[in-house]
């Protein structure tokens, strides 16, 4: 301090902006800060270099170097022993041989085309919820694909799919009829009674009638236990995961509710089905349900346990749902009550697009487990592709076939949930507008 | 206090009327045992602008939150606009739509952009067609002057800004009276200014007014009656050149020492 004479400055002329030096920008000061930053991190490098050298050397002959094009594991091993002089490489003729099945599962091989077909409108169905820049029309098509899927993959005529999604609009009817006198609960009720009465009472015997008459749109009628392989798993994922994030958004603001009733009733399922295995509650939708269901009901397995995994997920995507739901600030319900806004159009407008944002990492979490956990219906005697793998080993031809089969399963599961999680980090970038 | 004076304000605009805009009678409120406001009256003519003061904890956000039902009172009657106050859904959503209110964390929805918080009040409760509510939406944004921010996040915009806009989105519900609770008091000292300016541009046009802050250069240039409450009851109202130069009750002086600084 008391070297300078005098504390006051005035800066004269303004600095221009410099570039900085060149050591501080590029791939070298990339590999100088990340790899060899100082000598434990350099030892690690390398540590790591060879490591990944080692494991590369031995698993690419094995991988690149198999066989694509046999009948049998014996005649692959044949082929390989003429090659190279060992066996000591993939048979992946196990995969383009059983390719078909491996997809379709005992699906009838001239009907893979409706399989291909309901697989491509799956696509095509799913792009407008997933970008927002595809044309607002193909919502259409999102809205009818669910019957679609059903007579696509069952067979039979279009009356049985049509007749179920009437029942959804006479439910709609029914709502918006009540909807002008009384209240939401009221209107909901009378829509479900509606629908019920129409799929219990009066859907079967039309259905029956229209077919006798009129077959129209007939499809050869495929069985539940037909399907299998990839095919299954995407059908039960894709159920599971449409239908469970608005059941877990239902039961998250139940769980909030001021209604003692709705309250105790959300959070004993969510507590009950999250405490209960997922295999549990196969178990239960394959053998028991049976049990309880009056005695001719055919209440198709797929259908069951599709509602079982749905249930599972969405006690668990409710639960992420409440933890996006508080991290809102109070401040967002009382500037929507403020404006007038109701309770229903508060939630659809202000605080679930907010919620849902903050939770799209646990949300997508919970979808692509419950992707993967689809592979546990092997144990209630689907045949998805982990069952198929046991069946092929089961024929002598394949018997012995380990690692090729897993390797691909796994490559195809890591593919899908892959793409999904890619897909929620460009979705929560897209969505960044608070610029904290 | 630090409020610039060198907006002249013409006073002989800021005109009451006779008619009763809010009417509050013997209310009571409980937070459980807690008893938080204490046999309120008021009643507040149109085109009043009273300001609410007193220390932190007393119940001013409480009391003027009771007005739009963000809390319930559980005892005594509160009337807006003739519209009494119970737990009749209608009347509530009735009085919520003619009520404006700004808090003082401007609560704006971080998801949608100005106009579009501006715009969904309008459509959605009050049924008006997109292009029109754009256009009101447009006028109230150039009366706070931000039109050119229409299209950002409210995220992208300063702490007076987004005041500002808060402002905005409740004047499109073209409420027929307005409540501020404490709307400065997260703001840096520069953007103080640009708000209780919009403020006091909406009471030169004679919107009822419920003001909880701690502004007490605006409360001198544009109140008409000054509230002090303490411990949820209502000690001292007065104009407010008495209110500052001559207050009546010992808390009072209390706290105009404290808030004066002298
Ligand atoms: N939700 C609540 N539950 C319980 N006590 C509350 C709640 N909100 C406020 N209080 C209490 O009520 C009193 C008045 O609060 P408030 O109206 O916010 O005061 P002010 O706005 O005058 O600072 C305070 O003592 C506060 O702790
Ligand atoms: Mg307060």
């Amino acid at each position: 301090m008391s070297t300078t004479k005098s504390l006051s400055y005035v800066r004269k002329e303004i600095l221009e902006q410099q570039p900085a030096p060149r050591s501080q920008v590029g791939f070298t000061r990339w590999v100088r800060e990340n790899l060899f930053s100082g000598w434990f991190n350099s030892i690690l490098t390398l540590v790591s270099i060879f490591v990944i050298y080692k494991v590369a050397a031995a698993a690419l002959p094995w991988l690149l170097g198999g066989v694509w094009d046999a009948s049998s594991l014996e005649e692959c091993r044949a082929v390989l022993n003429e090659r190279f002089g060992n066996t000591h490489y993939a048979c992946w003729a196990v995969i383009t041989e059983r390719w078909n099945q491996l997809l379709y599962g005992f699906y009838p091989d001239t009907e893979y085309w409706r399989a291909n077909l309901a697989f491509f409108l799956m696509l095509a169905s799913l792009a407008p919820v997933l970008f927002d820049k595809i044309p607002r029309k193909m919502l259409y098509l999102t809205m009818a694909f669910p019957f679609l899927l059903v007579w696509l993959v069952w067979g039979g005529t279009l009356w049985g799919v049509i007749s179920v999604a009437a029942g959804f609009v006479l439910g709609g009817v029914a709502f918006k009829l009540v909807d002008r006198y009384g209240s939401m609960a009221l209107s909901a009720i009378a829509a479900v009674v509606v629908a019920a009465i129409w799929w219990l009472f009066i859907s079967p015997s039309v259905v029956d009638g229209l077919n006798a008459f009129l077959p129209f749109g007939h499809l050869q009628e495929v069985q539940s236990r037909d399907l299998g392989g990839f095919m299954i798993c995407v059908i039960i994922g894709i159920s599971g995961i449409a239908l469970s994030l608005p059941i877990g958004i239902v039961l998250a603001l139940g769980r909030q509710s001021d209604l003692f009733v709705v309250k105790t009733i959300c959070v004993g399922f969510i507590e009950f089905i999250r405490g209960v295995p997922l295999i549990t509650l196969l178990f239960t939708a394959s053998l028991l349900l049976n049990y309880f269901l009056p005695p001719g009901t055919a209440f198709d397995l797929t259908l069951r346990v599709i509602i079982m995994v749905t249930l599972f997920s969405s006690a668990y995507m409710a639960e992420v749902i409440r933890g996006g739901l508080a991290a809102l600030p109070k401040g967002q319900y009382e500037a929507a009550d403020a404006l007038g806004l109701d309770y229903w159009k508060a939630q659809r407008l202000v605080i679930m697009p907010q919620a849902l944002k903050i939770s799209i990492p646990g949300i997508v979490n919970t979808f692509i487990g419950l992707f993967k956990d689809t592979t546990l219906v092997m144990f209630i005697g689907i045949y998805d592709m982990l069952g198929l793998s046991n069946a092929i080993r089961a024929n002598s031809a394949w018997n012995g076939i380990y690692w090729e089969l897993f390797i691909f399963i796994g490559l195809v599961f890591w593919i899908c949930c892959f793409a999904m999680s890619r897909y929620s980090q460009w979705l929560e970038r897209k969505l960044r507008t608070d610029h904290r | 206090m630090s409020l610039a004076q060198d907006r002249a304000i013409d006073r002989s605009k800021l005109t009451v009327s006779d008619e009763v805009a809010i009417q509050i009678t013997n209310m009571n409120k409980w937070y459980g045992e807690f008893h938080v406001l204490r046999d309120i009256n008021l009643t507040v003519n149109r085109g009043e602008r009273i300001v609410i003061a007193g220390p932190s904890g007393s119940g001013k956000s409480t009391m003027i939150r009771c007005i739009n039902r963000l809390e319930e009172h559980q005892k005594g009657k509160i009337i807006v606009d003739g519209t009494e106050l119970t737990s009749d859904l209608k009347n509530i959503d009735k009085i919520r739509s003619e009520v404006g209110m700004c808090f003082q964390h401007f609560n704006l929805f971080p998801h949608l952009t100005i106009l579009e918080n501006c715009t969904l009040a309008p459509m959605w409760v009050r049924k008006t067609p997109k292009r029109e509510a754009e256009e009101l939406a447009m006028h109230f944004l150039e009366k706070v002057k931000i039109p050119e921010q229409a299209d950002k996040y409210p995220g992208m915009l300063s702490g007076g800004q987004q005041q500002r806009v808060a402002i905005a989105r409740s004047l499109c519900m073209q409420p027929r009276i307005m409540l501020f609770d404490e709307p400065t008091s997260a703001l840096d000292p520069e953007m103080i200014k640009e708000v209780l300016d919009t403020m006091i541009e909406l009471a030169e046009e004679g919107m009822t007014m419920l003001c909880v802050t701690h502004e007490m250069g605006f409360a001198r240039q544009v109140a008409n009656r000054v509230i002090f409450m303490d411990q949820g009851q209502i000690v001292e109202q007065n104009e407010p050149e008495e209110f500052f130069n001559n207050p009546k009750s010992e808390r009072t002086k209390l706290f105009l020492s404290q808030i004066l600084g002298h």
